[in-house]
C-alpha cells in the first residue's frame, strides 16, 4: 500500500507538493506577460522570478486581485478567462471561460467573491473565490442588440461592488451580503461613455472618468442616496481634444495631502482636484497623454506613463509643487507601475525591450531589470488588503 | 555563391520593387512594424487577438460588411463620435489599405 503511493507522488510530484514553496507571501506578486498569456510570480526583495505560469489564454488586457491570504492570484483575462492561481506552487489551480470579453474584476470586503466586469455578454458575474462557481450574474442594462459593457468595477465595505455602465452611462451599486439575494441600485444618467472608475482608500467615494464628456461622475457611497453629481465639469474648456490612442486607467487613488490626481483625456495633461471642494486646482502639463497616474504611497511623488505615440517615458512628478522632477526613458512601449507595499521601489513593465525595470524611487536610478515577454501589468500582493483593488 | 545568390536577390527586388510600390504593397520590414503597431496598438482597444474589447472585433466576419477602401478610411481619419481614432499621422494611405485588406483575409489569433 504505501509503496502504492510512494509510486503515485513520483509519477505526479505536484501532488507531493514538491514544487511548492515554504514561504511568505508578502513580498511576492505577479508579472503578466500579455503576448504569451503567461505569467510570472516574481519575488520583489530578491528581484527574480520563482515561478512561469502559461496557459492563462488571451491576456492582451488582464489585471490581478488576492485572495485575502495573498496566495491566491485571480486573473481576469481579456477572453472572459478567470485563472485561479497558487502563488506557492506557481500553478493554477482552477480556470474557467466565464464571459466572452472582459475588463477586470474585484474581491469583496470578506474576500469571499470575486466580481468579474464584462463587455461581452455586458455585465458582471459574481464567484465563489474557493472554487470559481457562479454565484450571481447581473446582466447590464440593454443596449442596441446587446447588454451595455461594464467597465471601472471595484470593491466596496458591505460585500458591495460598484461599476459603471460604458454604453449606457450608469453606475450600478450592487449588494452581495446574501449572496442568494443581489440587489442592484442603478443611477443613471451619470455622463457619456464612462471609461474607468475607483473608490477611494477609505470606500467611501466612487468615481468614474468620462471620455464623452469633460468631467467625472462622483457618488458618495457614505450618502447614496444623494445621487451621483458631476465634478470637474467642463476641464477642457471647450478646447479641442486629442485622439486618443489608449484610454487612461484609473486605478488606485493617486492622492497627496488634499489633492488627487488624475489623467486628462485626450490632453497632455494631468489634472488636480481639491478634494474638499472636488474643484480643479490645477493643470500639470505633461511628455504625453497620461494612461496612468499613480501616487507613491506615502503621497510624496507621482509617477506618470503615457499613451501611444510617447508610451515610450515615464515622468516623475513632486506632489507638492507639482514640478516635473524627472524624466525617464524608459523605452517604447511603457505600459504600467506598480510600488513595492512601502514605495522604496517602483517596477514599470516596458513591452518592446521584452523587461521589467526597478527604480529607486528616491533617487529615481535604476536598481535591476528582469527578463520578461512582452509584459504589461505588474500586481503586488499588498493588493490584497486594499479596498477597490 | 552567397554573394552572387545577393546580387541575383538584389537585381530581383530592384526589378519587382516599383511593381510592389505601385501596387501599395509595403516592405516586409514595414509588414512587420504595421502588424505589431496593429496587435499591440490597435490591441489596446480591439485586443491584441482582434477579437474585441472596448472597441469591435476585427475578424473578417465582422468586417465582411466594409470594404477594405471604406476600412482603410477609418483607419486613417477615425470615426468622429466613438473612441476610434485617425492613424494618418502614423502610417499612409496605402498602409492603411494594406492592414484592411490583411484584416479582412484574416490574420488568425
Amino acid at each position: 500500500m504505501k509503496s502504492w503511493i510512494l509510486a503515485l507522488l513520483l509519477l505526479f510530484p505536484a501532488l507531493a507538493g514538491a514544487d511548492c514553496q515554504i514561504r511568505g507571501t508578502g513580498d511576492l506578486g505577479v508579472i503578466i506577460e500579455r503576448a504569451s498569456g503567461s505569467l510570472q510570480v516574481v519575488d520583489t526583495s530578491h528581484h527574480e522570478a520563482i515561478f512561469h505560469v502559461a496557459g492563462l489564454g488571451d491576456l492582451s488586457h488582464a489585471s490581478v486581485v488576492y485572495s485575502r491570504d495573498e496566495r491566491y492570484a485571480y486573473v481576469f483575462g481579456r477572453d472572459g478567462g478567470l485563472t485561479k492561481v497558487d502563488l506557492l506552487c506557481g500553478r493554477i489551480v482552477k480556470r474557467i471561460l466565464q464571459g466572452g470579453n472582459s475588463i477586470g474584476g474585484a474581491i469583496s470586503q470578506n474576500g469571499r467573491l470575486v466580481a468579474v466586469s464584462n463587455y461581452e455578454p455586458g455585465g458582471v458575474k459574481v464567484f465563489s473565490t474557493d472554487d470559481l462557481s457562479l454565484v450571481a450574474d447581473i446582466p447590464a442594462t440593454p443596449f442596441k442588440d446587446k447588454h451595455s459593457k461594464t467597465v471601472g468595477l471595484v470593491d466596496a465595505p458591505g460585500e458591495r461592488f460598484v461599476f459603471s455602465l460604458y454604453d449606457t452611462g450608469e453606475i450600478w451599486l450592487l449588494e452581495m451580503k446574501d449572496p442568494a439575494h443581489p440587489k442592484v441600485t442603478k443611477f443613471t444618467g451619470i455622463g457619456r461613455l464612462p471609461y474607468d472608475g475607483l473608490i477611494t482608500p477609505d470606500g467611501r467615494y466612487y468615481i468614474a472618468g468620462l471620455f464623452g464628456e469633460d468631467g467625472l461622475a462622483l457618488l458618495d457611497l457614505w450618502q447614496p442616496e444623494k445621487g451621483v453629481r458631476r465634478i470637474l465639469d467642463h476641464y477642457g474648456k471647450g478646447e479641442q481634444k486629442l485622439p486618443v490612442y489608449k484610454m487612461p486607467h484609473l486605478e488606485g487613488w493617486a492622492i497627496a495631502g488634499n489633492r488627487a490626481f488624475f489623467p486628462a483625456v485626450g490632453r497632455h495633461e494631468v489634472l488636480v482636484m481639491d478634494m474638499e471642494s472636488w474643484k480643479l486646482v490645477g493643470r500639470i502639463p505633461v511628455h504625453g497623454q497620461p494612461v496612468f497616474v499613480m501616487a507613491r504611497p506615502d503621497g510624496r511623488q507621482l509617477w506618470v506613463n503615457f499613451a501611444f505615440p510617447n508610451n515610450d517615458k515615464v515622468q516623475v512628478i513632486d506632489s507638492e509643487n507639482l514640478k516635473i522632477i524627472k524624466t525617464l526613458d524608459t523605452g517604447k512601449g511603457t505600459l504600467h507601475m506598480e510600488f513595492t507595499p512601502r514605495g522604496e521601489e517602483v517596477w514599470i513593465s516596458v513591452r518592446d525591450r521584452d523587461q521589467v525595470q526597478v527604480y529607486d524611487t528616491d533617487n529615481q536610478t535604476l536598481k535591476a531589470t528582469l527578463p520578461a515577454k512582452k509584459p504589461s501589468g505588474i500586481f503586488f500582493t499588498n493588493r490584497a488588503h486594499r479596498t477597490g483593488l | 555563391m552567397a554573394s552572387i545568390r545577393l546580387i541575383l536577390l538584389s537585381f530581383l527586388v530592384l526589378l519587382t520593387g516599383p511593381t510592389l510600390a505601385s501596387a501599395g504593397e509595403p516592405t516586409p520590414a514595414r509588414q512587420a512594424e504595421l502588424l505589431y503597431l496593429l496587435r499591440h496598438d490597435c490591441g489596446s482597444c480591439h485586443g491584441m487577438r482582434l477579437a474585441g474589447g472596448l472597441g469591435p472585433a476585427l475578424t473578417p466576419e465582422q468586417l465582411r460588411p466594409y470594404t477594405s477602401e471604406q476600412l482603410g478610411a477609418t483607419i486613417m481619419h477615425g470615426r468622429p463620435g466613438t473612441p476610434m481614432p485617425p492613424w494618418r499621422h502614423f502610417l499612409t494611405q496605402d498602409e492603411a489599405l494594406w492592414l484592411a485588406r490583411r484584416l479582412k483575409q484574416g490574420l488568425g489569433r
